[in-house]
């Protein structure tokens, strides 16, 4: 069971401060729109954060705002907005909340998005392009699709250093190069060099940070929840990356999650079930889905999630901050490629999740919107079991559509999945 | 290697012809890859929408197109989730029923649920499966290099199958085959332009999607011979509308659906199997032919719904190819499920619109079975278009 919020305000802090910053955030946003400031939209999967702060552009991530309209329960009206507009209602919720958005003039829950003077989207996610095609017509802004060549198989990520990987990271630092000309002629600044050492070495505090509170969740109990604080520190992740905001936050939260395993201090909740989560949260009854979990005691340890929507920041990537350009090529061709294979080729991180985060069972969580996601999960599913003798829960919804959302049918399997598990660790006991 | 595996159409009158050309694309058990195997050929599967069969060819493979089939995916169903697109399940149900065995598979990321078949095949066949990371950022000054060493890269792959080298030399005879077979193909579609009346829809279609399945040197041979054939049919000119299809770049609509559209319409221009027809010049046979590959790739190619180009915006090249083709109307499909076709329709549609172009929107699956609704409907559309 956990220890009150005491401890010298360290315990709870983070999901505190993490939602400060989400305000303040949204606050700026606002006021840039209300400016006309244009923004520079991007994804989590390769956002580029440290190369856009040297041209001082707000940045949207439109995936954040479209989740945040579906944890405030209103994703439903964006959607059906964007459905009267022409779009399917089986393409991905995200685009579909963003669209309305954006026919609201940028009208959204948690303030006004600004316009986009740019857009940068990996190939991570097809949709991304696409997505970013729907702007560029609507607003005429220059669209930036930046290739990530991925792993060209299972396995087969090139070794850092190696001919293949070097020509991949080259093309992305073409690629880069063409970018910031752009950046210089969007924003009307010159590129300044030192400043990108200055947001990359933020981004380094950042991204180290987050791969330690990762491992500190190997603690018993483990000292966060990954589904519901995760989501948090993982907003942070995506949203301050390259800030000095971005970094301070990451190191209060070691601090906090160290003193948590150091105390024996877990989640709100008195842990009975270690978890792995894998797919995407669904968003439209965020916290009540949690619940189904906790309520029989279960904590998400460590998920897919925090891998690939963090754009493989869980890595931990240091930037060579002598050779700016070059490291941060290499940082996106890294992170990005290891989001994707977190992804595609996820079962031996799953394994390494279950080992070393000492995992009681699995939750498979693919959902309709999104099929980069999901298209693989009951076939990964089949693969892992076949190493691992662990318990999984396969339930399927939606990250933005509560149409496709069947609460009740989910806490039948849920509970179905519990008292399996109970009954497992009963016979294991008797045994 | 010499033998034919496709000989049923040889000696044959045209309509002979087309019919064996029909009943193979139509085939799931694809006999003609079966006997190029029997005589020790190795084959190389390729998902849609483009891939560089030169490179498979010059190693003397088979490069054969997987585009889903006419099957029940009743093995392949367990391993995907809901809501997805039937193609998906239906080629990776080729290769786990057996019906089509490979020495190796390649894929493309074309859209969110295809960029994981390579990791669902690799973990469910023994062969190696691989992803090609064709250029998203063809704008880029660096793209068409970076294409030349995936190509390189997919030539180590290939090699490794084969057991021999593929040289230089090989690729530039493979370029001049598929160079003659581009040439081929675009005279069909200009004969189904220009004259559709003396080439059915499905017709062309057959003739296409044959080259997915057999050698390209035959399947010049097949198109060498019926071209000649279509020019001298015997085909009144009907009236009927001009229009152009859009939506067939993955997903096939199934013949019975194009006999449907052809029954009223001529169908002048399409993305049906663009992949097969995505170069759009003969790419030069000397130099450095992987080089010489990308560069057409990149700058002297179609599009597509799951390409993004700046140069190739994707409402002003719907008009393009309807002006191109001097069609009075679009029929736009999407195949259920498939996230790129559905969002295009909203972009053709407002397009459409802007110009004041009728238009006809219906979703398709490969493996639909009842035409009578769609039919009536079409018939309605173009009844009103003639009657207007």
């Amino acid at each position: 069971m956990t220890t009150p919020v005491t401890n010298a305000g360290i315990v709870g802090r983070g999901n505190a401060a993490g939602a400060q910053l989400f305000r303040d955030w949204f606050q700026g946003l606002s006021a840039a729109a209300e400016q006309g400031r244009g923004a520079a939209y991007v994804f989590v999967m390769g956002s580029l954060a440290e190369l856009l702060r040297v041209f001082d552009f707000p940045i949207v991530f439109p995936e954040i705002n479209s989740l945040q309209a579906a944890v405030r329960r209103v994703a439903h009206e964006y959607l059906n907005e964007a459905e009267n507009y022409g779009y399917s209602p089986d393409i991905c919720g995200y685009v579909k909340a963003d669209v309305a958005t954006q026919l609201r003039g940028g009208a959204h829950p948690m303030g006004k998005i600004p316009k986009p003077a740019l857009a940068i989207c990996t190939n991570a996610c097809n949709t991304y392009i696409k997505w970013g095609e729907i702007w560029e017509r609507m607003y005429g802004m220059p669209l930036f699709t930046l290739d990530v060549p991925g792993s060209r198989g299972a396995g087969l990520a090139s070794p850092r250093g190696g001919d293949d990987f070097e020509r991949d990271r080259r093309y992305v630092e073409a690629q880069l190069g063409e970018l910031i000309t752009l950046c210089e002629r969007v924003s009307g600044q010159r590129f300044d060099v030192d400043r990108l050492r200055e947001h990359l070495r933020h981004a380094n505090e950042l991204t180290t940070g987050w791969q330690r509170v990762l491992e500190l969740n190997r603690s018993r109990p483990a000292v966060f929840n990954a589904l519901s604080d995760g989501t948090i520190y993982l907003g942070v992740a995506n949203g301050f990356r390259g800030t000095p905001e971005g970094a301070a936050f990451f190191r209060d939260l070691v601090e906090e999650m160290a003193y948590k395993a150091a105390h024996g201090i877990g989640t709100t909740i008195e842990e009975r079930w270690r978890l792995v989560f894998v797919g995407v949260p669904c968003y439209p009854i965020f916290r009540r889905f949690g619940e189904l979990f906790t309520d029989w005691g279960g904590v998400f340890v460590n998920s897919t999630y925090l891998r690939f929507a963090s754009g493989g920041a869980n890595l931990g990537f240091v930037y060579d901050l002598a050779r700016p350009i070059e490291s941060l090529a290499e940082g996106v061709l890294l992170g990005v490629r290891h989001a994707m294979d977190s992804m595609f080729f996820q079962t031996d991180a799953l394994v390494e999740m279950i080992d070393t985060h000492a995992a009681d069972g699995i939750v498979y969580h693919p959902i309709k919107s999104c099929r980069t996601v999901s298209t693989g999960l009951a076939d990964t599913r089949r693969a892992l079991m076949a190493r691992r003798d662990i318990p999984s829960l396969f339930v399927e919804s939606d990250m933005m559509d509560r149409r496709v959302v069947s609460e009740a049918q989910m806490k039948n399997r849920v509970d179905a999945f519990f008292e399996g598990l109970g009954a497992r660790r009963h016979q294991a006991a008797a045994s | 290697m010499s033998t034919a595996v496709f000989p049923d159409w040889q000696g044959q009158p045209l309509e002979r012809i087309l019919y064996h050309a029909r009943e193979l694309v139509e085939d799931a058990d694809f006999p003609t890859v079966r006997r190029w195997r029997e005589a020790g050929g190795k084959v190389v599967g390729h998902f849609q929408v483009y891939f560089p069969e030169e490179i498979a060819h010059a190693a003397g493979l088979l490069p054969l197109k997987l585009r889903g089939a006419p099957v029940e995916p009743t093995q392949a169903e367990s391993h995907f989730g809901s809501y997805l697109c039937s193609i998906i399940k239906t080629s990776l149900e080729l290769a786990l029923s057996g019906r089509v065995k490979l020495e190796l598979f390649v894929t493309h990321p074309i859209c969110d649920a295809a960029r994981n078949l390579a990791g669902v095949w690799g973990r469910n066949v023994t062969y190696p499966c691989r992803i090609l990371y064709l250029p998203q950022n063809p704008n880029s000054a660096a793209a068409a290099a970076y294409l030349r060493d995936e190509y390189d890269r997919l030539r180590r792959a290939v090699e490794e199958i084969a057991g021999r080298p593929v040289t230089d030399d090989d690729l530039r005879g493979s370029i001049t085959v598929f160079n003659e077979n581009r040439r081929l193909l675009r005279a069909l579609y200009a004969l189904k332009r220009d004259r559709p009346w003396l080439v059915a829809a499905d017709e062309a279609y057959a003739l296409v999607a044959l080259g997915g399945l057999i050698p390209r040197e035959e399947h010049n041979d097949v198109l060498h011979a019926v071209l000649p054939l279509l020019e001298q049919r015997a085909a009144p000119r009907q009236d009927r509308i001009r229009v152009i299809l859009e939506g067939g770049f993955c997903e096939q609509p199934p013949l019975d659906l194009l006999r449907v559209i052809a029954r009223s319409c001529y169908v002048v221009d399409d993305d049906l199997l663009i992949g097969l027809r995505w170069i759009t010049d003969d790419v030069p046979a000397v130099g450095d032919p992987l080089a010489n590959l990308a560069r057409a790739y990149v700058d002297h190619s179609a599009h597509s719904p799951v390409q993004h180009d700046l140069r190739k915006p994707k409402d002003r090249m719907l008009l393009e190819r309807l002006d191109g083709a001097r069609a009075q109307a679009a029929i736009l499909m999407s195949a259920k499920m498939c996230e790129p076709g559905l969002e295009e329709l909203v972009v053709h549609t407002r397009a459409l619109d802007g110009r004041g172009i009728p238009y006809f929107v219906s979703e398709f699956e490969e493996n639909m079975t009842s035409f009578d609704q769609l039919e009536i409907q079409l018939e309605t559309f173009v009844e009103n278009l003639l009657f207007d």
